[in-house]
């Protein structure tokens, strides 16, 4: 299991890192993709079978299709591949590069410090996810709600065509 | 070993049979349609015309299979292999016989919404590949034909699951011995079939392909087995979809007197004629058309579904 995990964690750096290099946009979305299984992955083998699932319908499966379909729509072609071309020079990686170096080295050090006391597997399946959820994190559940709701609401009032009355009080549509 | 060796048999055993099964669609689903359409449909090779399938084989491997210069090349070799590999995988869940499944999975359900999400790519992919605007229009309708069946999906089999009170598969069938889910859950099943209907993009929810307008739509730069891959595939998806309604809503095997085995595969040819039937009767929606309908009213009726069986399991228990 440790080798999955090792491998999936590979790969899940591997593809963000080209996600993050490819000028063409719908390139950069199907890495993404093979991030989000591999993160999925990673879940499972900790011992989280439900939310790996649930990481590949959310994330991999509904969001990432949102995007792909929003990138179709506007149809970016070699122009724009061109255009990221121009917008991402080699020395823009610089400041970056380092930080995140500085970063993977914390991380790296952090798990050579603690052993293998993060590798904990235990089960947690949907009933024990269930009853956490709407017992003692049941507000947190509802302001996710609320919030929901709100952009609902917003999405559905951009979305109406309002009447208004023009200057010579003709009324428009 | 000799448990090893039994499950590589069921393993081969369902690969051939699905693959069989699909290949021989081919020829059902055309004499069915012109059955009802008052015509003979393949009636020449071989009895019945059965052997149109080998003849249809042999056609597409023979066909030559180009790939357009003006297209995205690796994304257009991949499209193709993205749903034959994921209907594949979601058949692994599906329980057959008792004991006779690849995957005794305990969230298995989830597994098969997770493994179908993905295999929208396929569509999306291919049409966006194919840089073609009539591919492209193809590949858009497909995913936002997605957004309006897929969370009403989910939703729908959640009653089943409070019912069954698990996402095991072989557990929900063991929980039908009695009584098939489609009683109590008449509701989910209705709204589960048409979304597994816009899930396999058959007719009528064939909009990204829309052969009138879209002229094959997303795979309309397809040749040769990559054209042969979306079109088994189309056939694996809708004998999955059959397969899940039978097992979650009509028992999955049981029934009397017939092996088991039987039982099931009876049920899910009788799922797979019905899609046919829909094929041949129904017209085609706009798209708009099915986002409204999913979001306005299939996904409230989900969601009462939902409330009203979790209030009555609870005031049963």
């Amino acid at each position: 299991m440790t080798t999955v995990f090792y491998i999936a964690s590979a790969i899940a750096l591997l593809s963000t890192v080209m996600v993050v290099t490819r000028y063409n946009a719908v390139h950069a979305l199907l890495y993404l993709v093979v991030s989000f299984v591999a993160v999925a992955l990673i879940f499972f083998v900790l011992g989280a079978p439900f939310i790996a699932l649930l990481e590949v319908i959310i994330y991999a499966g509904a969001i990432m299709v949102l995007f792909l379909f929003v990138i179709m729509m506007l149809n970016l072609g070699e122009i724009a591949v061109q255009k990221e071309k121009e917008w991402l020079p080699k020395r823009m990686w610089g400041g970056p590069g380092i930080l995140s170096g500085i970063l993977f080295a914390l991380i790296v050090y952090t798990i050579m410090q603690g052993g293998q006391q993060w590798t904990i597997v235990e089960m947690i399946g949907p009933v024990d996810i269930g009853s956490e959820l709407f017992g003692p994190y049941l507000v947190a559940v509802q302001l996710a709600g609320l919030m929901l709701l709100a952009g609902l609401i917003t999405a559905t009032l951009l979305s109406k065509r309002v009447k208004f009355k023009d200057k010579t009080g003709k009324e428009n549509k | 070993m000799s448990e090893t060796l039994q499950h590589i048999v069921i393993v081969f055993g369902i690969l051939f049979g699905l693959l069989t099964l699909a290949a021989g669609l081919i020829w059902i689903e055309r004499r069915l349609l012109a059955l009802w359409q008052n015509r003979y449909g393949p009636n020449r090779v071989g009895p019945f015309g059965i052997f149109i399938v080998l003849a249809d084989m042999i056609k597409i491997f023979f066909k030559e299979d180009w790939i357009p210069p003006f297209a995205d090349k690796k994304v257009f070799v991949i499209a193709p292999t993205i749903i034959m590999l994921t209907v594949l995988l979601s058949w692994a869940i599906v329980p057959v016989a008792p004991g006779v499944v690849v995957l005794d999975l305990h969230i298995g359900i989830l597994f098969f919404l997770a493994i179908s999400s993905i295999g929208i790519y396929s569509t999306v992919l291919a049409g966006w590949a194919s840089n073609n605007k009539y591919s492209l229009l193809g590949g858009m309708r497909m995913s936002a034909q997605m957004f309006s069946y897929e969370v009403f999906m989910g939703l729908s089999l959640m009653g089943v699951v409070i019912m069954a009170g698990s996402f095991n598969l072989s557990d929900i069938v063991n929980a039908q011995e009695n009584m098939w889910f489609v009683l109590p859950q008449f509701l989910g099943f209705v709204i589960f079939f048409i979304a597994g209907l816009a899930e396999s993009h058959r007719l009528p929810f064939d909009m990204p392909e829309a052969e009138s307008e879209l002229i094959a739509g997303f795979h309309s730069e397809y040749s040769g087995m990559k054209f042969g891959m979306f079109f088994v595939g189309e056939y694996v998806g809708v004998t999955l979809i059959s397969a899940m309604i039978v097992t979650l809503f009509f028992g999955g095997w049981h029934g009397p007197v017939l092996p088991p085995f039987v039982w099931f595969f009876l049920k899910m040819m009788f799922f797979i004629c019905l899609f046919i039937l829909l094929r041949a009767a129904l017209p085609r929606p706009r798209y708009d058309q099915l986002l409204s309908y999913g979001w306005k009213i299939l996904l409230p009726l989900a969601l009462l579904n939902i409330l009203v069986t979790g209030a009555i399991v609870l005031a049963i228990e």
